[in-house]
């Protein structure tokens, strides 16, 4: 697992012995985001510095591959398609698809206009999703450049987003305190995960393997958990003293890993 | 780098771009969505009996749980 920290420290992790496999020194200390390569030999973060800068750990000791410095804004997201391709959104409304063999952008995705803060990738890596404070969701084909759908209906930031395991159906968060599931091929939004009770912004979510839960971290310090197809909140990870900001679950789905402003990653399952 | 600066945009030219984009999503051939939400519940329920995270799991076969205590040799 690879996290990084505003006390300007990037680590990877061996969740199984909570052991601390490699730490980068970041040179910016206000990130907003990191990545790891599905082949684990590359890691990213970025942040207020506008810039996504690439490490390979698997070198002797961490060494900077390539500094992507084009956007305007701040790095809110980055995701890696592989160890040649990157995908970052930024705080300047735009997303970019960066070819790390000549740390040059090979396109640029332009249409919201709200700084862009969450991005996810298609099971099948042809299209991308971008959440942004215009309060939009946009649909993106990787290689044409262009919005394919938009999905409307939260009325805040959307924070977090991400695709559901089957590729048809995508869920948001947004600072308006709900999460949503659209569905892709109907262009709709399907369910609505609010509770009256739950007042504080959504900063982050993941999904289990099946897609039956949804993990979101909220401003209230909690990760609560919801049934995607009763639309019902089943659970709550609290545990944290301050906001939890970052969210994820492991491509086995053995556990869900909550990052809080507290300083504390904690595993669950 | 980026082809737009948001900043300098009118609130016309933002309508505009809506507009342009709307223009293009409404050729979008789209299914029911009662179909959708079926398949999408298939999904799901195919998934759930291998889904740790909703099933549970044992401590035994658990990865994370604490390893043995330590020993003072």
């Amino acid at each position: 697992m690879v996290s990084a920290s505003q006390d300007g420290k990037l680590l990877v992790w061996d969740t199984f012995t909570g052991n601390k496999l490699v730490a980068v020194p970041l040179k910016s200390a206000w990130v907003m985001s990191v990545a790891f390569a599905p082949s684990a030999n590359l890691v990213a973060s970025g942040g207020l510095d506008n810039i996504c800068t690439v490490y390979n750990i698997k070198a002797a000791s961490p060494k900077t591959l390539r500094e992507l410095d084009a956007h305007t804004g701040y790095l809110s997201c980055c995701r890696f398609l592989s160890d040649s391709e990157i995908l970052t959104a930024s705080g300047d409304t735009t997303c970019v698809l960066w070819d790390l063999e000549t740390g040059k952008q090979k396109m640029v995705y332009t249409n919201h206009i709200g700084d862009c803060m969450s991005l996810a990738l298609s099971p099948d890596m042809n299209m991308f999703i971008s959440g942004a404070c215009d309060s939009l969701a946009k649909l993106w084909d990787l290689r044409e450049g262009t919005c394919k759908q938009t999905f409307s209906g939260h009325t805040s930031d959307i924070n977090a987003i991400s695709f559901f395991p089957s590729g048809n159906a995508i869920i948001t968060g947004s600072d308006d305190c709900s999460c949503k599931m659209y569905d892709l091929r109907s262009d709709q939004e399907v369910t609505d995960y609010t509770d009256a009770t739950l007042n504080a912004g959504v900063t982050s979510l993941a999904l289990s393997n099946s897609g039956r839960l949804i993990f979101a971290g909220y401003d209230d310090f909690n990760c609560h958990i919801w049934d995607s197809l009763k639309g019902e909140k089943v659970g709550v990870l609290s545990g944290h003293d301050n906001r939890v900001s970052c969210t994820g679950v492991p491509a086995d789905g053995m556990g869900v890993c909550t990052g809080s402003w507290d300083s504390f990653l904690k595993l669950w399952n | 780098m980026p082809v737009i600066n948001v900043d300098d945009l009118t609130d016309k030219d933002k309508a505009v771009m809506e507009v342009n984009q709307l223009k293009i999503e409404i050729k979008l051939e789209r299914w029911l969505t009662s179909k959708c939400c079926e398949e999408i519940k298939e999904y799901i329920q195919a998934g759930v009996d291998e889904d740790t995270l909703f099933k549970g799991i044992s401590e035994e076969k658990n990865p994370f749980k604490e390893k043995g205590g330590c020993v003072i040799c």
